[in-house]
């Protein structure tokens, strides 16, 4: 690539609805596409959901054509199961690197017959259905899913996560379940040189994470599992005995510290084949294992078998030997001619307690006394020994002070148990042996008696507020001091690592704690060549971290030594890992070993915990949900016939180039668990939306039965809570969606069970879209469907019953209890996870929420160039609005690398077409096993042999999988070879496999149409499987139907009509103007036609914005723009007055003022921008007291000066004018923005002005919110009116007197104001004449009709028509920009290709049989048919969509559908009775 | 979703239901089947606008075309159903089935003259 030059590729980053519309129009538009998707396929949220508002569309079936086309695009690269790392470059020419997860599935093996499914024998919380359901380790979230591979999910344990050195515990725990003691003790090896040690002594943080305990019962007892291999081990003589390594290397590393940290960095290194010598200041090694940990925890045999393993792999031992007093640290380095250094020392050195007193004779410090202990220096204890610190040091003393003989132990610790950071089960089992522990307590001053300790004074103490450490700070209550008798002082309150050395002096950086600066990554100090780990870095801290720090160096230093980059691939990527246990798991509490009875434990220092038997170990195991992941059993690979599943697959790093990036991230759902509202995760009863959304779906949990899941039962009165997570403190905004899914959801919910009574409590319904507010009544009116306006205070639940009291204020202000069987929370949107953490990689600049940050001039681009953003991560949003803002994204993302379009695209390169009419057929059948999904019902072979004596059939076979890449090349080579001009294939569904096999015909030179398919597997074999014969009978009636109707197949030629490469632009507003400038800058001449004498439109009379943006310095410059383009032709005065051609090749006749000139205009697509405009109001006195305005008047008169903000007291304003009336009932959606707007502006003018704003629901939709709240910290008040109690207004000579029914206050509201202010609602332009003329259709209102309501917003059915802006519903500047933007991409599909492939299916007329009797015309739902100047029947196949209803129609049968002819109709029915007649029988 | 359902129900395919022409439904009648059923979107979700609404008329035609030739129209049936329903599908092939079972099998096959006289109910059942 040369400098400069642009990358014609996109990366799209989701693959939701809004990621793959994006996809589609940027791969029409001539640009090759990478799409990202984090799930293993693609769909997002969409396809959860059941219906879609406000059609009640099923969602299923409008997304799943679209996965198809994604799917099956050439110029689509699906890289799904991935996420984005890093994103390198400029605009222009990024490079993104991504990685990618394993699937262990191999794509282009899998044939989608889900055997391996069917035989997994795990059972998963399914994602899909919300944890409502189970499903398997291999899976498919739902069978229309694209990629249609399935994915082993093994995903990491929570333990394993949690683990310092990830210790494979599902592997090993699954072994010990299985009785494979041997492999499971590999399994910890593998990382863990220490199994017998760890397992007795680590405070396992692993089992705090254990799902078992956070999600069903108890945690599973990680730890004693492990030590029970181990010491299965040691019994069954698998200890680990090594013969030292050959040596491998010539370096030798010095090892400082003998402890956890150093004979692991020690261990790992001597196994490489590494010279190593361990430096241990103490007589012996093991460290704090052996000097802190006392012998009834771990036994010193133990402890010395393990540490045997170490020294067997020929590790030198210099005990005695301290660093720094003894051996010169420089020295290791310099003359002793070590290679590399590991710093592991120790926190041996206890701290003070910082009281008077303190060193008298009889205070031991903690460490000290464990220390001498096991070093056997003669440490006596008597008397009443008391122990200052709740940490295992205090408790250990503890415990061995008894055991020495002290007459009584007693912890005094400072806060209460539950900040104790000792382990819960030291402190059960010191409580057991008669230690004492008193909390709250805090030593203030050692008494001493001659030299002696003689007792402890002590203050009572109270909790403050957390402190950093999180944990609630202890205040001492003053005159609260007391003393306690006392022989032996322990302070065990912390200790610390003393580097022997001056680490200064060496070079080597220290922290303010005084620990080690290590690299957290490779654990590098500042000194090249010295390494760190354990307490040395990290302070005091467990063994399990400490060997995870020495195996951290030991990698670090092999790398050092070797000369590799010590970081390269080591960065942890984020762990997967699980969150859901699948439902219905049994109670089983957790085990434990039986400990030492108490009676012996006290005067021995034999150890306490026994461990499991054989019997106890394996019960315990069986435990462990393997968190229901796939345990590598090896099933699925016996029984995957094509061989498909890899388990070694591993993460995979992949680079690609492109020259911009769009974040189509989506959303999450807001998870009420996070703050317990109103029960969620407590009463069964309560669940989310979008749980309730999966138990209406036909493919949900319950088959679309509407259960509780307490107890199955139909609930039949069902509240829904809505703001669930929205426009609360945390959430300022409006998640724009809820209130319409809640109302689809309830009439859905009624549906399905009539009897079904819900309920939706509310603050405001925000039904603003197109439709909505017309769903929102017919919900209200028709469904009966109860609307109750107030926030929910409680949900409570019955105890017996399960049903949930809600308790809410109603709108007369009283307090009200009601019962309902079922709640649902109308959960809000927030931005997805990891969004956050990917805009901060990315440097894109985020909102206060979390939001991708746009302006409303440009909503769709981040604050970094070349990356662009849509959907829900821009801002909560609806799918139409998603769609439409993707394809907007789409156009930008591509302005940018305009002068690449087509480069990256993969052309398709064919055969010429082989004529094949005239010929006889000569059809070749291939009949497919689909490994055993076909194969094992039906006889197969039997149906081959049959197809063989069916008329034109001159070739039969039967192939495991007739899919697979090396039949596609048989399939060709039989063409050849037997001259076959006609293919039929008898395997699974056409909608998947139709195009693979019509490629493979295309290749081999024939029309792709002369193909045919008998779905002889989700027809016959997988829903007759328990009839073999009768389906065997039926795979050979649906091939001979097939057969028949493939000898009358006929090729297709596809016809090419050149494209002009033009648009027309209808109506200079904003959305007009940028349209035309967005396709001028795509490269492409434009038309902009405007009625008016100048530019601008609405836009004109716009001054202010709330987000701050000047609109007319915007305007001026966008107008500036547009006229400045080369390429783009303004022509203002001009009327549209014909129109005629088709896609790709419009005409259009025009009409310029004043002189009337008439100009016909070609273009290749047209975009309608003609606009809207305010209702001019016949209500409250407008037109007849000057006093009363609309919002866009105030705007102007402000803007001006003619309105003085100063100089008014009162201004009332009145919602809803002209909108949400019977004559136009539809919202005008901005109203209430423009409103606070405005609101705002008079308040920032005069903070004086009272403000008074009555409406009937404030529609501050999404982000908007914050300006609601705004205006309402500023005082202005808000007073709700019913639709049936309007305001009334009558003028004074005072001001306008304004009168409304206060519904808070329950009395009547009287205003009198200076200005009274009208929002008055936004109308269509006139615009019926050019529907008319260009065949576009309008709503009742006069808004223009798109396509279709939520997968096509911007398209028209009229080919190559494309609708933005106000003409097509109200809307706010920015989503006006994107509209545009939108239709701009819609057209770019048109407009950038050289010619358009017209033909296929379509309806085509027979001239000589035509009547012209206009049944057509009138049948066809696109207008299509034409009489033509003959006098017949023409329809134009550029516009046909193949329904073939005319066909249907025709009383002449003149009309026939392509590929779709009667005679091939009624041969397949005739070849349905055929063979004797068995085929319709019953 | 492998729901089970009667194999003798077996499915001809057009783009949508609109395509459905009175001559195929009579055709198979014809040919000795002995029922017809028309499955298309649901009402109001056609894919092609309006085709399942100009094929449920058709079907209410050839309903009263069988009724003259003393078919009983219970043998042609028009449901409708969405492309996620599919548990819907196997019950409809399974009440099909039931319905037509019950009639026994075609007059035209069996060549027994009229099994249905409008206004006389079913003159002959099974």
């Amino acid at each position: 690539m040369k400098a400069g030059e642009k990358i014609g590729a996109v990366l799209v980053v989701g693959g939701g609805i809004g990621g793959m519309q994006a996809s589609l129009d940027l791969v029409e538009a001539g640009f090759k596409v990478y799409l990202l998707e984090r799930s293993p396929n693609i769909g997002g949220a969409m396809s959860q959901l059941d219906k879609t508002f406000p059609t009640n569309d099923c969602a299923m079936c409008i997304l799943s054509p679209k996965l198809v086309e994604v799917g099956r695009n050439p110029n689509i690269e699906l890289i799904t199961f991935a996420e984005l790392l890093r994103l390198e470059g400029e605009a222009g020419a990024f490079t993104a690197t991504i990685l990618r997860h394993p699937k262990r599935v191999d794509p282009s093996k899998c044939t989608g017959c889900a055997i391996c499914h069917q035989y997994c024998p795990l059972e998963v919380c399914s994602e899909y259905n919300e944890g409502l359901t189970s499903r398997k380790a291999i899976f498919i979230n739902y069978p229309q899913a694209i990629p249609s591979t399935h994915v082993i999910d093994r995903k990491d344990a929570p333990c394993t996560a949690r683990c310092p050195v990830h210790l494979d515990v599902r592997e090993y725990v699954g072994a010990i379940a299985a009785k494979e003691f041997t492999q499971s003790l590999e399994i910890i090896r593998e990382k863990l040189p220490f199994p017998g040690i760890i397992g007795r002594i680590c405070p396992h943080p692993c089992e705090e994470e254990c799902l078992r305990g956070t999600k069903v019962d108890e945690p599973l007892s990680i730890c004693t599992l492990k030590r029970f291999v181990a010491d299965w081990g040691v019994q069954h003589g698998k200890s680990r005995s090594q013969n030292p390594p050959e040596p491998q290397y010539q370096e030798r590393v010095a090892v400082v510290g003998g402890g956890p940290a150093g004979l692991t960095c020690a261990h790992d290194l001597a196994r490489l084949g590494y010279g190593v010598t361990i430096f241990e200041a103490l007589p012996s090694l093991g460290g704090m294992l052996r000097v802190g940990i006392p012998e009834y925890r771990l036994p010193r045999d133990v402890l010395d078998q393990e540490l045997q393993a170490v020294l067997d792999l020929g590790v030198e031992i210099r005990t005695d030997t301290r660093v720094g007093e003894d051996v010169p640290f420089a020295d290791l380095l310099g003359e002793m001619g070590y290679k590399a250094v590991f710093l592991g020392m120790g926190a041996h050195q206890g701290m003070k307690l910082e009281v008077p007193g303190e060193d008298a004779q009889g205070v031991y410090p903690g460490v000290d006394f464990l220390r001498d202990l096991h070093l056997g220096r003669g440490v006596k204890v008597h008397g009443r020994v008391a122990i200052i610190g709740g940490g295992n040091v205090a408790i250990d003393a503890a415990r061995c002070a008894l055991r020495m003989g002290a007459d009584k132990a007693a912890i005094f610790y400072r806060r209460t148990r539950r900040e104790m950071p000792a382990s819960a089960e030291e402190i059960e089992a010191a409580l057991e042996e008669g230690v004492e522990i008193r909390f709250l307590t805090a030593p203030t001053r050692v008494v001493v008696a001659n030299g002696r300790v003689t007792g402890l004074e002590l203050i009572r103490m109270k909790l403050g507020e957390a402190d950093a450490s999180g944990r609630r700070r202890p205040i001492p209550a003053e005159g609260t001091e007391f003393t306690a008798p006392v022989d032996m002082l322990i302070p065990a309150i912390g200790q610390e690592v003393v580097v022997p050395f001056d680490p200064v002096e060496e070079q080597i950086g220290v922290t303010p704690r005084g620990t080690i600066q290590v690299d957290l990554l490779t654990g590098a100090t500042t000194l090249p060549g010295v390494f760190a780990g354990g307490d040395a870095e990290t302070g005091p801290g467990i063994a399990i971290e400490a060997i995870a720090g020495g195996q951290r160096a030991a990698i670090s230093i092999h790398r050092y030594l070797r000369g590799i980059d010590l970081a390269a691939g080591r960065e942890e990527a984020d762990r997967f890992v699980v969150e859901d246990v699948p439902p219905g798991i049994p109670y089983e509490g957790r085990r434990r070993g039986t400990p030492l009875p108490v009676a012996e434990r006290t005067r021995t220092f034999q150890e306490v915990e026994a461990g499991f038997t054989e019997k106890e170990a394996i019960t315990e195991a069986l435990r462990c949900l393997n968190c229901r992941q796939c345990l590598g059993c090896g099933i699925c690979l016996e029984v995957c016939e094509p061989e498909a599943i890899d388990y070694s697959q591993q993460d995979a790093i992949m680079e690609i180039e492109v020259g911009s990036v769009i974040l189509a991230l989506g959303f999450d759902a807001y998870d009420p668990h996070e703050r317990g509202e109103y029960g969620y995760g407590r009463y069964a009863n309560v669940v989310t939306s979008i749980e309730f959304e999966r138990m209406l779906s036909a493919t949900g949990p319950f088959n679309s039965t509407v259960m509780r899941p307490s107890d199955g039962d139909i609930p039949q009165k069902i509240a829904f809570i809505q703001c669930v997570g929205s426009r609360d403190h945390e959430h300022d905004y409006c998640s724009s969606v809820c209130c319409m899914y809640a109302t689809k959801e309830a009439i859905i919910a009624k549906e399905h069970v009539d009897f079904i009574e819900p309920t939706i409590f509310y603050i405001d319904i925000r039904a603003f879209g197109k439709g909505f507010d017309a769903y929102y009544e017919r919900a209200r009116q028709t469904n009966g469907i109860r609307y109750i306006r107030s926030m929910v205070s409680k949900v409570t639940e019955d105890p017996t019953t399960k049903d949930l009291w809600i308790t809410y204020v109603d709108e007369d202000g009283a307090l009200k209890r009601e019962a309902f069987h079922m709640v649902v929370l109308s959960v809000g949107l927030r931005p997805s996870e990891g969004s956050r953490e990917l805009a901060a990689k990315l440097g894109v600049a985020l909102e206060a929420n979390g939001f991708c940050a746009t302006v409303p001039s440009a909503p769709v681009s981040t604050s970094r160039e070349g990356i662009y953003v849509s959907g829900a991560f821009q801002g909560p949003k609806d799918i139409p609005e998603t769609v439409a803002q993707a394809s907007g994204t789409a156009a930008f993302a591509t302005e940018l690398i305009a002068s690449s379009r087509g480069t990256l695209l993969k052309k398709e390169d064919y055969p010429p077409e082989r004529d094949v009419s005239g010929e006889e057929p000569r059809i070749g059948v291939f009949v497919c096993h689909c490994g055993v999904n076909i194969g094992a019902v039906v006889n197969v072979p039997a149906v081959r042999e049959y197809v063989k004596t069916l008329p034109h059939v001159v070739y039969a076979e039967d192939n495991l999988f007739t899919c697979s890449q090396d039949t596609q090349e048989r399939i060709r080579k039989v063409i050849q070879e037997e001259g076959l001009n006609r293919v039929v294939v008898a395997s699974c569904s056409p909608r998947t496999h139709e195009p693979l096999f019509r490629r493979t015909l295309r290749e081999e030179g024939l029309n792709p149409y002369l193909f045919g398919m008998a779905n002889i597997r989700d027809q016959c074999s997988w829903v007759h499987m328990h009839h073999p014969e009768e389906a065997t009978e039926k795979a050979r009636d649906l091939v001979r139907i097939a057969v028949a109707n493939a000898g009358l197949l006929q090729s297709l030629p596809m016809q090419r009509l050149p494209i002009r490469k033009r648009g027309l632009v209808i109506g200079g507003g904003v959305a007009g103007m940028m349209a035309a400038l967005g396709l001028a800058r795509q490269g492409f001449e434009v038309f902009l036609v405007e009625q008016e004498a100048e530019l601008g439109g609405n836009m004109r009379h716009i001054h202010y914005s709330l987000s701050g943006q000047d609109p007319q310095a915007f305007l001026q410059e966008l107008i500036g723009k547009v006229m400045a383009h080369p390429s783009l032709q303004v022509i203002t005065n001009a009327e549209v007055v014909d129109h005629a051609g088709t896609v790709g090749n419009f005409v259009t006749g025009i009409m310029i003022a004043p002189t009337m000139t008439y100009r016909k205009l070609e273009h290749g697509i047209t975009i309608m921008a003609t606009g809207g405009e305010e209702y001019k109001p016949r209500e409250y006195l407008y037109g007849e007291d000057p006093r009363v305005l609309t919002q866009r008047e105030l705007e102007e008169q402000v803007a001006s000066g003619a309105v003085d903000p100063g100089a008014l007291r009162r201004v009332v304003m009145i919602q809803c004018v002209g909108s949400r009336t019977p004559e136009r009932p539809y919202c005008s959606r901005i109203c209430c923005s423009v409103a606070i707007k405005n609101a705002l502006k008079l308040k920032e003018m005069n903070p004086a002005l009272d403000v008074h704003v009555l409406y009937r629901d404030i529609r501050t939709y999404g982000l908007l919110e914050q300006y609601y709240t705004r205006a309402r910290e500023q005082g202005v008040l808000f007073t709700p009116y019913q639709p049936e109690e309007p305001p009334r207004v009558e003028a004074t000579d005072a001001g306008v007197h304004v009168r409304t029914r206060d519904i808070h206050l329950g009395g009547e509201l009287s205003l009198e104001a200076d200005l009274l202010v009208l929002s008055a609602g936004v109308i269509p332009r006139e615009n019926e004449e050019l529907a008319a003329l260009f065949k576009v259709q309008r709503t009742m209102e006069g808004f223009f009709l798109e396509a279709h309501m939520k997968l096509r917003p911007v398209d028209f059915a009229t080919d190559g028509v494309y609708l933005c802006g106000l003409a097509h519903f109200p809307k706010l500047i920015e989503e006006s920009v994107s509209q545009a933007a939108a239709a701009v991409a819609r057209a770019c599909t048109i407009l950038s290709k050289d010619e358009l492939e017209v033909g296929g299916v379509v309806a085509r007329v027979d001239a000589e049989k035509c009547a012209a009797c206009l049944i057509c015309i009138r049948a066809c739902p696109y207008n299509v048919p034409l009489i033509n100047e003959e006098g017949v029947s023409e329809i134009n196949p550029a516009l046909c969509h193949g329904c073939g209803s005319c066909a249907a129609e025709c009383p002449q049968k003149a009309i026939e559908l392509q590929h779709y002819r009667d005679e091939q109709i009624i041969a397949q029915v005739s070849a349905l009775m055929a063979a004797g007649g068995t085929g319709g029988g019953v | 979703m492998r729901l089970d359902y009667p194999p003798n129900v077996k499915i001809v395919r057009v783009p949508c239901t609109g395509k459905v022409d009175l001559l195929h439904i009579l055709k198979a009648f014809e040919e000795g089947v002995d029922g017809v059923y028309v499955a298309g979107c649901l009402e109001g979700e056609c894919h092609f606008l309006r085709g399942n609404l100009r094929a449920k008329k058709r079907v209410m035609h050839v309903k009263r075309i069988l009724t003259a030739l003393g078919i009983n129209p219970e043998r042609l049936q028009m449901y409708n159903l969405s492309a996620a329903m599919g548990g819907r599908f196997a019950e409809i092939a399974q009440e099909m089935t039931e319905k037509v079972r019950a009639l026994g099998p075609s007059p035209i096959k069996t060549g027994k003259g009229r099994e249905f006289v409008e206004g006389q109910g079913e003159e002959k059942g099974q």
